[in-house]
């Protein structure tokens, strides 16, 4: 039998509201998860604004005096950044290759890329930093292993979803012409992906930089080095200094990536 | 509704001349075919006709007034259907909710929040049942057949309520058998409801079949322009560049 206007309206109907119904229970939600935090505690923040307005005036004006000296610490965030992503592509890919079904060799190595990768994701970078401070030292080199580990959970979770999401068109096209699975990944699959690949890696080194930033605060060197030892200090004027310069910084290197991404389309 | 072109030309930013100045005069309820082989400037005239291409020269008047103003062309977009080569659904959401699609013109971006009304899916749904689709109104565009697609498409250009018809290519993406089925129930529609068609093709037999009034275009210039009577060996030549091998039978 088929549908009449009236039956597919009320089918319609039916969905709208359950839709309707699925929304108001996404925010009450959201609601209730910021009432567990405190946000409608309105007490606190009628509290805190004054604190929060004597850390601003503290602030400013913020004190460059010491500008030298940063320098050399901006540069070495820079270079943890670069050395950080370089890293991580060259460890993420193999990986990610596993962990793609349509070019995994074998589901058993499929599930053992992916816990791994799911592993690396779940340490937190800053966790990282301490572990590997506490076994090399103090300095930029802990900082930009413990920026590649973790990431290496993340670029290769983006670089096999990008893989599996290649046009499957090509490959039967490439395999129909006898190409072994290995020159199926090489010329049917990697140039499909490759822009997306950049972008992600574009995108991650973008990240690292303001990531390194703050890795400095467990030792591993940087620019976050000099701000932790400025808050250790409670000089705030020289906080915020570091602070601009970190964000002049931040500014130039995502600038240089998107301008690197439109480069790569 | 009634269409003039006069001098209408567009030349692309890199130099290409897609269409060399057009006057033309498109009759009200007409069913009017523009034949030609791909790169001939179909699509490009087509395309001026509501707006989606804008022409470097020359002006479009629609029942002898210039469209002047953006409110002045939306209310020519919204009385003007159209019809994709690729369907241009999006495939994720309900055969109903594309056709809806088509009812945007009438409403406000902020009216455009609410759902849309009762009425206005029943008109959908009237629209689905005369593309014979009324029985897939819920299920995703994407699990239909190509053929079935391009008639969601039809049905979306429908529930504008048009007066003008423009489909670009609209069979060509189709086998001969569907496209011919396709092509049927767009100028069953089109005659029926009094609507004035101007349809992109490039098969010579469908043209023939359906065209009341054929314009062959060649290299961005009108080099035809008659009934399928007067299409004869040798316009299709001058519209196809070689001369083209017709089976016997197209004549009889």
């Amino acid at each position: 039998m088929s549908p009449t206007q009236d039956g597919i309206l009320r089918e319609d109907g039916a969905a709208l509201r359950r839709g309707t119904l699925a929304v108001l229970a996404l925010l009450a939600l959201c609601a209730a998860a910021l009432a567990l935090t405190g946000f409608f505690d309105a007490q606190r923040f009628a509290d805190g604004l004054p604190a929060l307005a004597q850390l601003a005036d503290e602030m400013v004006p913020p004190d460059f005096t010491r500008w030298r000296a940063w320098v050399r610490p901006l540069l070495d965030t820079l270079a943890m950044s670069v050395a950080g992503t370089a890293l991580a592509v060259v460890l993420s890919l193999p990986i990610a290759l596993l962990a793609a079904p349509n070019v995994s060799p074998h589901p058993l190595l499929l599930g053992a890329a992916r816990t791994l990768l799911s592993f690396l994701r779940s340490v937190p970078e800053i966790i990282m930093g301490i572990i590997f401070v506490a076994a090399v030292g103090f300095g930029a080199l802990p900082g930009v292993l413990a920026l590649a580990l973790h990431s290496v959970g993340m670029v290769g979770k983006f670089y096999a979803e990008a893989i599996e999401h290649a046009d499957p068109r090509p490959i039967e096209a490439a395999r129909a012409a006898g190409a072994s699975p290995a020159q199926v990944v090489t010329h049917a699959v990697l140039p499909q992906v490759l822009p997306q690949l950049a972008d992600v890696t574009i995108y991650r080194w973008e990240y690292h930089f303001r990531a390194s930033a703050v890795l400095g605060i467990v030792g591993a060197g940087g620019i976050g080095f000099e701000l932790i030892a400025a808050l250790r200090l409670i000089d705030y004027a020289q906080v915020s200094a570091i602070l601009l310069c970190i964000l002049a910084c931040v500014v130039v290197v995502d600038a240089l990536g998107s301008a690197l991404r439109r480069r790569l389309k | 509704m009634m269409i003039r072109t006069e001098a209408l030309g567009v030349t692309y930013p890199n130099g290409t001349m897609a269409l060399a100045p057009t006057s033309l005069d498109i009759a009200e309820g007409r069913f009017t075919v523009l034949l030609g082989p791909s790169g001939a400037g179909k699509s490009t005239l087509l395309r001026c006709l509501n707006g989606l291409v804008r022409p470097s020269e020359g002006r479009i008047l629609v029942a002898g007034e210039p469209l002047a103003g953006s409110a002045a062309w939306r209310a020519h977009r919204r009385a003007t259907g159209m019809v994709f080569q690729q369907h241009q659904l999006i495939g994720r959401v309900s055969v109903l909710g594309n056709v809806l699609t088509g009812r945007l013109g009438y409403h406000s971006s902020l009216r455009t929040l609410w759902p849309f009304a009762r009425a206005e899916k029943r008109r959908a749904l009237e629209a689905l049942e005369r593309v014979g689709l009324l029985d897939k109104a819920l299920a995703r565009a994407d699990q239909l057949s190509g053929g079935q697609q391009q008639r969601v498409g039809i049905a979306r250009a429908l529930v504008q309520q048009p007066r003008l018809m423009l489909a670009d290519e609209p069979v060509a993406s189709l086998d001969p058998a569907t496209a011919e089925r396709v092509m049927r129930l767009l100028h069953e529609i089109c005659t029926s409801d009094g609507l004035t068609a101007v349809v992109s093709l490039h098969q010579v037999d469908l043209a023939r079949k359906f065209g009341e009034r054929i314009i062959g275009l060649a290299r961005g210039q009108v080099v035809f322009d008659g009934t399928a009577a007067m299409l004869d060996a040798a316009a299709i030549s001058r519209i196809y560049g070689t001369p083209v091998t017709i089976p016997e039978k197209e004549f009889a």
